[in-house]
């Protein structure tokens, strides 16, 4: 089939073909083709950042009717190096007081556990890192590593904003993890396994069409466990200075902000490969490249939704945000879950299953407008009435 | 020397590492860090015991959640970033003895023991672990009743953290 | 099976490397200037005012509780989920006795006003 057909397949046969001759035993050689493939990924992920931040702040600008950086090279494509190069030259400066250990390792870990996630993602029917059958799951607890180093970010910094930051970043990011692993359930029920490559495979019918309101809510909670607005509380610049990195200058800043883009691109691409199908379109059965196409454009309307939220959404307070989940986002979800998994049951492989699932759905939402409704009445019954004031009069 | 078994052996030191230095260390931060390493090395093990959903599952829950809520506790707690602590006190030196005594003779006890000497029977191969795990959940000869029994645990302790955290105020 | 977990292993180490490389390249190109100003904690401008460090209150311990106990479900769930295409009404009966009872739980949490001025 050629280069084209396969490209991966292609460098690696040609791989191995250059290390054969070496007699060397196989353990060597699954360890020399784990390792290349995975620096293949994981230079993937880094390199993508470049171009990310780039869509962003273009996007961005449009969105707020300006052009966005077009200085450094043609349309400003070259301007994520020029920052880069920016970062990298200034100084590093550590507090005197901060714990230096933890201080350093922070954001290397941030960066560690984003770069993970990549490890599971089926960018084809034949290129991924690994299929191991706890994807899912995977995801979720590779997740936990960056509030880790969150909190050691914001503990090592021995700065009392830090510190305070750290601690209601911590406290979103595990508030929000709760809907966001109650809605992953929803596909794992819908395709009956954990693995990423499983959930593709089943994917015929895609699962944004059969729950379209768990995409919904997934898609809440994973742009809040990033930490973007409107749940950016972590990084308010214009509140507790910069929150949990405070302290951090150089580059050691800019592996905060590369892990937070490439994190935000990723939740992107899990978007669309747990409810838009993955590569799946047509021809990429044969042809391998086509289906990584097709994913990175699904994973761009993720992408492109969450810095839609950004430009037109303010900033949500952080005891807003957590009654949010805790009250309404929960219960939802539980709901969700439990409507999905009954309907699931009832109409599993009859031709009303699609329609019984919309209207599944479509029910929960306007029960929950309902019930947010009742409520919004319930408090503007208790409000007291407004009593006129004098108002100051100009003389 | 297989290669799981080089790999057990690192990281077995690995985590009784992490674990004299998280009893060692007076810096209670640094304790529960090196706590975390120690919990991401029992995930490790669980790995190489071929039980994938249980390295996962330590990872999310004791990494994730517990070790969280440990540093939380330390912090909400600590007036101050030194501790002032001491490690050891004047009969550390003895204690050390009586423990080494106390580890030899178990080791001895433990050896002459006959089940140490042969190999336990392997686990059942399975193609899919957490499918079997989710019907033994649900088969009513399987684990079904401590299924019910962890729900009502879990409420438990729902209701137990609440009430610490809020004690019924005199007068309410 | 265990073989699935090596790429994994592998990322771990690659991705710290390059983390660690990039980092490190930033320390050595910038330059060193040491100030008193710069080493002080960051506050604004002014002088640090009090210890570094304070108390936290409760509410975020609480917050931490309530995701452990969420997690704990999420983990039972899972398993369930996996299964649910050859499950009977048995499975689903007693994963809605689960719920409920956790459920109770929650209730139990915003009467009390857990779930308030988080």
């Amino acid at each position: 089939m050629g280069f084209l057909g396969d490209p991966i397949k292609f460098i690696g046969d040609w791989l191995k073909s250059l290390i054969a001759p070496l007699n060397l035993p196989p353990v060597w050689e699954t360890f020399l083709s784990t390792l290349t493939s995975v620096i293949a990924v994981a230079s993937f992920g880094l390199l993508i950042v470049i171009f990310l931040i780039w869509v962003e702040r273009k996007v961005a600008a449009r969105f707020q009717d300006r052009l966005g950086p077009n200085r450094a090279g043609k349309y400003g494509l070259l301007q994520t190096f020029a920052d880069m190069v920016k970062l990298i030259t200034k100084e590093d400066t550590t507090p005197e007081t901060a714990d230096k250990v933890v201080f350093n390792i922070a954001p290397v870990l941030s960066v560690v556990s984003v770069l993970l996630i990549w490890a599971v993602v089926p960018f084809a029917p034949t290129w991924f890192g690994t299929d191991i059958n706890v994807g899912v799951l995977y995801i979720a607890a590779v997740g936990s590593f960056g509030i880790l180093s969150i909190l050691m970010a914001g503990w090592s910094s021995n700065n009392k904003y830090a510190l305070l930051g750290a601690f209601r970043a911590v406290a979103q990011l595990i508030s929000y993890e709760v809907p966001m692993l109650i809605m992953l359930m929803v596909p794992v029920l819908l395709a009956s396994s954990m693995g990423m490559v499983d959930i593709v495979a089943r994917q015929d019918m895609w699962f944004i069409v059969v729950a379209p309101l768990a995409a919904v809510v997934f898609l809440i909670s994973a742009i809040a466990e990033v930490g973007r607005t409107p749940f950016d509380l972590l990084e308010a610049e214009s509140e507790i200075v910069a929150g949990f990195h405070t302290e951090y200058s150089g580059m050691k800043f800019g592996m905060f902000f590369a892990a937070e883009f490439l994190h935000i691109f990723t939740v992107g691409v899990l978007f669309a490969i747990l409810f838009m199908g993955g590569w799946r379109g047509p021809g990429a059965e044969q042809f391998p490249l086509l289906g990584m196409v097709y994913l990175m454009a699904k994973s761009t309307v993720g992408y492109f939704i969450a810095i839609w939220m950004r430009s037109t959404l303010p900033r949500i307070r952080i005891d807003h945000m957590l009654a949010f989940n805790w009250k309404f986002l929960v219960p939802l979800s539980l709901a969700i879950l439990i409507v999905t998994a009954i309907l699931h049951k009832l109409f599993a492989a009859t031709t009303l299953y699609i329609p019984a699932m919309l209207v599944g759905n479509l029910v929960i939402f306007l029960a929950s407008l309902g019930a947010l409704r009742a409520v919004a009445q319930r408090q503007r019954k208790q409000r007291k009435p407004f009593k006129k004031r004098p108002v100051a009069k100009a003389a | 020397m297989s290669t799981v078994q080089i790999v057990f052996l690192f990281v077995g030191f690995m985590i009784l590492l992490a674990a004299w230095m998280m009893v060692s260390r007076s810096n209670l931060v640094h304790s529960a860090l090196w706590l975390v390493v120690a919990l991401f090395g029992v995930a490790v093990l669980f790995v190489l015991l071929e039980a994938g959903y249980l390295a996962v599952i330590q990872v999310l829950v004791y990494i994730g959640a517990i070790a969280i809520l440990m540093i939380f506790a330390v912090m909400l707690t600590r007036g101050d970033v030194e501790s002032l602590t001491h490690i050891t006190n004047r009969y550390a030196g003895w204690a050390a003895v009586m423990g080494a005594f106390l580890l030899f003779g178990l080791v001895i006890v433990l050896g002459q023991w006959p089940a140490f000497q042969t190999t336990s029977p392997e686990a059942i191969e399975s193609a899919n672990p957490v499918l079997d795990l989710g019907m033994a959940f649900v088969s009513p000869d399987g684990f079904t009743v401590p299924f019910i029994v962890a729900s009502v645990l879990l409420l438990a302790a729902f209701i137990g953290a609440i009430y610490a955290a809020f004690p019924r105020k005199k007068g309410e | 099976m265990l073989l699935d977990y090596l790429p994994i292993a592998v990322l771990v180490a690659v991705s710290t490397i390059l983390a660690v490389v990039v980092v490190a390249l930033g320390g050595i190109l910038g330059p060193r200037r040491k100030d008193k100003r710069k080493s002080e904690p960051y506050e604004s401008g002014m002088r640090p005012i009090g210890p570094g460090t304070r108390k936290m209150p409760v509410r975020f311990y609480l917050i931490a509780v309530l995701f452990i106990l969420f997690d704990i479900e999420v983990v039972f769930f899972l398993p369930w989920a996996v299964v649910f295409r050859q499950l009977g009404l048995f499975g689903l009966i007693e994963m809605f006795v689960f719920i409920l009872i956790l459920l109770v739980g929650y209730v139990y949490a915003w009467k009390t006003g857990a779930l308030e001025w988080e």
